[in-house]
């Protein structure tokens, strides 16, 4: 006969991974006090370790699978297939904060806490098996990122960008608490899988489901950047701080597409006629702006927010084609987004040094001559976010078209493709200023030994990923198969 | 019904072909001495040209079947297989593209000052994907190395080009990576409806229906006609061929424009017989066209690389002229002027880099008169421009006879235009000549003109000796493809009567 202290660490099991993530942030802010200005980057370490021992927890529980807490908390390969996602863009985004806080002189110790906070919240996003659930998550996230996005406290610039993603940021919840309490009225329920059932006998004919499921859409179009609803976008990028910007382009994002997975694929199955439609126009105007506007685009940071709006787009792609080989694309797609876009964000950080701001793609020019090594790891970013092969945003992109192509969406394909070769104007750019112009002046360049390793990290995914695929598709395809 | 055979030698062939160049590419990472990144750059291609010698002599040319084959598993969950073989067709181009890939790094010896390492890297990264290209037999695979090719040749346009590189570059880029993209959904179209396989021997034995593949025959056409160019996307040829270093307009006009060719070959029809038919009238149109207009603009350039730019669009019309005249002789001469084009042309712009880097002008109405002054070098672009008219006795000849003969057969109107492509073929050509080789020294510099040197001259023969050796025994590369052209032919229309070998046929014509 077990304890209850037994008990209740058995019950507790299934949200260890969320628990490890949060106690590490809630340790890093007593620990803060205790720490000197000049040794802060020990926090970014000691939570980068939390993350590491998070990963593992999540890597020894994987054989376990189901619902917990009363059908609110999904345990699933999906579910932990995205957690991975968050953990690389959380510790992908601690190494490339660590010398950037520094720089910039705004190394505090709550600055990991809340990232820690933000990546927990996305966690419970990809787990949640209640509208409350997902919306607590979601909170949880979008909160902590408000106050990153304006870390830089004397700046005008991330004040801006703070303000504006807190106030659109509430508007979208507001949309999204508004089509849940729909969804809540009809079914009599919040728990997805009940909200399944009632869709399944429901007359479909009823307007109010579908103006439950556009807000739903809105407001997670909102999180991952999708057109018409990426109005913040270019300005929370540019004006929030780099490293916090590389972070938000890849964590936030992945945690609203495994929302979208979870909801359009499996909630709102029995609706799948109307939401494709929906998907697949949300997916060409996603692609459409964000391809065309970051065509002129003079600053890296607005370039790259424009790309992650276009990468949005590739993704909700893979949404409206559906199916297990959809759903996995997507899941494959994100996760080399996100390697391949703070690889992007890392050499942007590197040109940043106190005293320039090192935004601009001209400041680029002549880096091919200046610093091989950081000229090189763009090259393959860039040349990886266009899609050639053999890097890994091909066989991203490849899976995406190609599950398009499987559901019949052919025409969606060839607007992806399409799209993705006006980028490679845009990403080209970066390589042409860097290789073929001459450099201004003599760049000199921050390297510390995390960026460096966060580079190295993504510059062997990008690769490793582009040559050899077979596992991770393998595994990506066994994920899905948990809510499919 | 063609199948692959096995690797008939104890070791991967084929792969050692596509990674040598990677792990000399690899080697030079840690090689900071220019001179010592030229050699190993360049003792890696001879290798490579060097393992080309056991592939055509153990090369089989009595059967059509694909051999030296390799197969195994790559991405198992999608069915792509890492699956290599060359036939009598592909293994022409995995010579030649080791060929000129040793005559572009000698010519670059001294050419290239700026960042050596990284010029010899990415011409072993092309060479790679060029091999790469020819011998993959898993579209997926293909596909690959066919878009990895860009990297390489745009950073080797935009970095080590003329003044207009960015603009040649990004043109380049775009307008191939358009075309493929096309291709790519083709492709992925073509591996559901042939349930689900990338392997291209399977797709060739499969019946796709009519409407499907008039469809993916058009994808696939856009691919491979932005390559060739054909008219009238051929506006990227001039711009990038002119811009690009030499060892760059050599690799582009020697390889990668055969690529489009060799595409048509290796894809489109057997693919797509029934819509190869179908649109054959059109690109016969087309294929004309860019004959006459490619050889009327060669008339209007000042520019000596731009000349040879457009006299390979005209030439190109050639080669599509005779693959879709769909039969023996059509394919032979297609594929034979395809070689011809590429040691032609790889010669010529070898030329041009050999006098530019002496005067530093490509203006033809710089030159005039340096046939006194460097006679060894005028005697080479001589026997180049002999060989790019189509002279009796050299390569070119033999090339557009056949095509011509081929043409004939089945569509006379398009042959008799085509045939006018020769005569102004030999009229810009030898007006050319004339400009640069003979007449008064108009211009100071030419007065000090140095002759081609030892490097050149090693540089500048192997395409010399092929020149009179294709053009005095074609044989030698027609009984290497004749068994896989039989077999596409038959294959594309079993109907049509199988004609008379066209070796046979020459050699009442040549007195062979």
């Amino acid at each position: 006969m077990p304890t209850l202290y037994q008990q209740f660490m058995q019950s507790m099991m299934p949200i260890l991974p969320e628990a490890i993530v949060i106690i590490v942030g809630l340790t890093v802010l007593v620990f803060d006090f205790f720490i000197e200005k000049e040794r802060k980057s020990l926090l970014g370490w000691y939570s980068l370790a939390g993350i590491t021992i998070a990963a593992y927890a999540s890597y020894t529980l994987m054989p376990m699978s189901g619902v917990f807490f009363g059908g609110t908390f999904h345990f699933d390969p999906f579910a932990t297939f995205f957690n991975f996602v968050f953990y690389i863009a959380c510790g992908l985004g601690i190494l490339v904060s660590i010398n950037y806080l520094e720089v910039e002189d705004i190394h505090r110790g709550e600055y990991y806490a809340l990232m820690l906070f933000a990546t927990s919240g996305m966690m419970f996003m990809a787990s949640a098996g209640d509208l409350i659930i997902l919306y607590l998550g979601l909170e949880l996230m979008a909160l902590s990122i408000y106050i990153l996005a304006g870390f830089m406290r004397g700046s005008n610039r991330s004040n801006e960008a703070a303000i504006k993603y807190l106030i659109l940021g509430a508007f979208s919840s507001g949309i999204m608490l508004y089509g849940m309490s729909l969804l809540y009225g009809l079914a009599g329920t919040t728990n997805l899988s009940g909200i399944l059932a009632f869709l399944r006998v429901a007359d479909l004919s009823n307007p109010v489901i579908f103006l439950a499921m556009i807000m739903l859409t809105v407001s997670f179009g909102f999180k991952v950047a999708a057109a018409p609803f990426h109005m913040w976008v270019p300005d929370v990028y540019e004006g929030a701080p780099t490293s916090v910007t590389a972070f938000m382009s890849a964590g936030p994002k992945v945690a609203g597409f495994a929302v979208l997975l979870r909801v359009f694929l499996y909630t709102f199955e029995p609706l799948r006629e109307h939401s494709t439609a929906i998907l697949a126009g949300l997916a060409v105007l996603t692609m459409a702006v964000g391809n065309v506007m970051a065509l002129s685009q003079t600053n890296i940071k607005r370039m790259l927010a424009y790309s992650s709006i276009a990468h949005a787009g590739y993704a909700l792609v893979g949404l409206a084609a559906g199916g297990p080989d959809g759903a996995a694309s997507v899941m494959l797609y994100v996760l080399i987004y996100a390697f391949m876009n703070m690889g992007a964000f890392g050499v942007v950080i590197m040109l940043r040094k106190a005293g320039e701001r090192g935004e601009e793609i001209s400041d680029f020019a002549g880096l091919g001559k200046t610093n091989k090594t950081a000229a090189f790891l763009m090259l393959i970013f860039m040349f990886s976010l266009t899609g050639i092969p053999p890097l890994a945003g091909f066989i991203g992109k490849f899976y995406i078209f190609k599950s398009a192509v499987q559901a019949g969406l052919v025409w969606l394909a060839v607007a992806g493709v399409l799209f993705s070769a006006i980028s490679a104007y845009f990403y080209l750019r970066v390589i042409m200023v860097m290789y073929m112009h001459e450099p201004k002046e003599s760049i000199e360049l921050s390297s510390a030994p995390s960026l460096a390793l966060a580079l190295a990290i993504s510059v062997t995914a990008v690769i490793v990923i582009g040559v050899y695929p077979t596992d991770l598709l393998n595994y990506a395809r066994a994920s899905i198969a948990g809510i499919m | 019904m063609l199948e692959l055979k096995l690797n008939q030698l104890d070791f991967p062939l084929l792969s050692l072909l596509i990674f040598l160049p990677v792990v000399g590419a690899f080697l030079l990472l840690f090689i900071k001495n220019a001179m010592a990144a030229r050699w190993v750059a360049l003792v890696v291609s001879i290798v490579e040209l060097g393992l080309c010698v056991p592939l055509l002599l153990n090369f089989d040319s009595s059967t059509a079947h694909m051999q030296f084959g390799e197969n195994m598993p790559w991405i198992a969950a999608w069915n792509i297989n890492y699956c290599l073989g060359v036939d009598g067709i592909s293994i022409l181009f995995v010579a030649l593209a080791a060929l000129l890939t040793v005559i572009s790094i000698m010519v670059s010896w001294t050419a290239i000052q700026d960042r050596v390492r990284e010029f010899m890297i990415a011409m072993l990264f092309l060479e790679a994907a060029m091999v790469g290209v020819f011998v993959s037999l898993d579209l997926f695979l293909f596909y690959i190395f066919w878009e990895a090719m860009l990297i390489p040749m745009y950073l080797l346009i935009g970095i080590w080009g003329g003044p207009n590189r960015l603009y040649a570059a990004i043109k380049f880029f775009l307008y191939t990576l358009v075309g493929s993209v096309l291709m790519l959904i083709a492709i992925i179209a073509v591996y559901f409806a042939a349930g689900h396989t990338f392997d291209v021997l399977a797709l060739m034995n499969y019946k796709f229906s009519h409407t499907f593949q008039m469809w993916a025959f058009a994808a696939f056409f856009v691919a491979f006609a932005v390559k060739v160019p054909m008219f009238p996307v051929h506006t990227w040829l001039p711009d990038a061929n002119v811009e690009a270093p030499t060892a760059g307009s050599i690799i582009l006009a020697g390889i990668l424009i055969k690529m489009g060719a060799y595409g048509f070959l290796r894809f489109s029809l057997p693919f797509f017989p029934d819509a190869a038919l179908a649109w054959t009238p059109a690109i016969m149109v087309l294929s004309v066209i860019a004959i006459i207009y490619g050889a009327y603009m060669a008339f209007a350039q000042t520019d000596f690389k731009k000349l040879i730019a457009y006299s390979s669009v005209s030439h190109m019309g050639f080669v599509t002229l005779g693959i879709f005249a769909l039969n023996l002789q059509g394919l032979e001469g297609g594929i034979l002027q395809m070689l011809n084009h590429g040691v032609s042309t790889g010669a010529l712009f070898l030329a041009v880099g050999i006098i530019y880097e002496r005067t530093h002008t490509r203006q033809i109405a710089d030159y005039g008169g340096i046939a006194a002054r460097v006679p060894v070098y005028a005697t080479f672009l001589m026997i180049i421009t002999f060989s790019s008219i189509g002279l009796p006795g050299t390569n070119g000849f033999i090339g557009e006879f056949t095509i011509l003969l081929g043409a004939f057969l089945h569509y006379k109107p398009y042959a008799v235009i085509a045939s006018l492509g020769i005569i102004l073929g030999a009229g810009y050509m030898l007006w050319l000549y004339q400009r640069v080789a003979f007449g008064k020294i108009t211009n100071a510099h030419n007065e000090y003109l140095a002759d081609m040197n030892a490097r050149e001259v090693v540089a500048a023969l192997p395409l010399v000796i092929l020149v009179f050796f294709i053009g005095l025994y074609p044989n030698a590369a027609f009984s290497v493809m004749h068994a896989s052209v039989e077999n596409l032919v038959q294959h594309v229309n079993a109907k049509m009567a199988s004609a008379p070998a066209v070796t046979q046929m020459l050699s009442t014509v040549v007195g062979n």
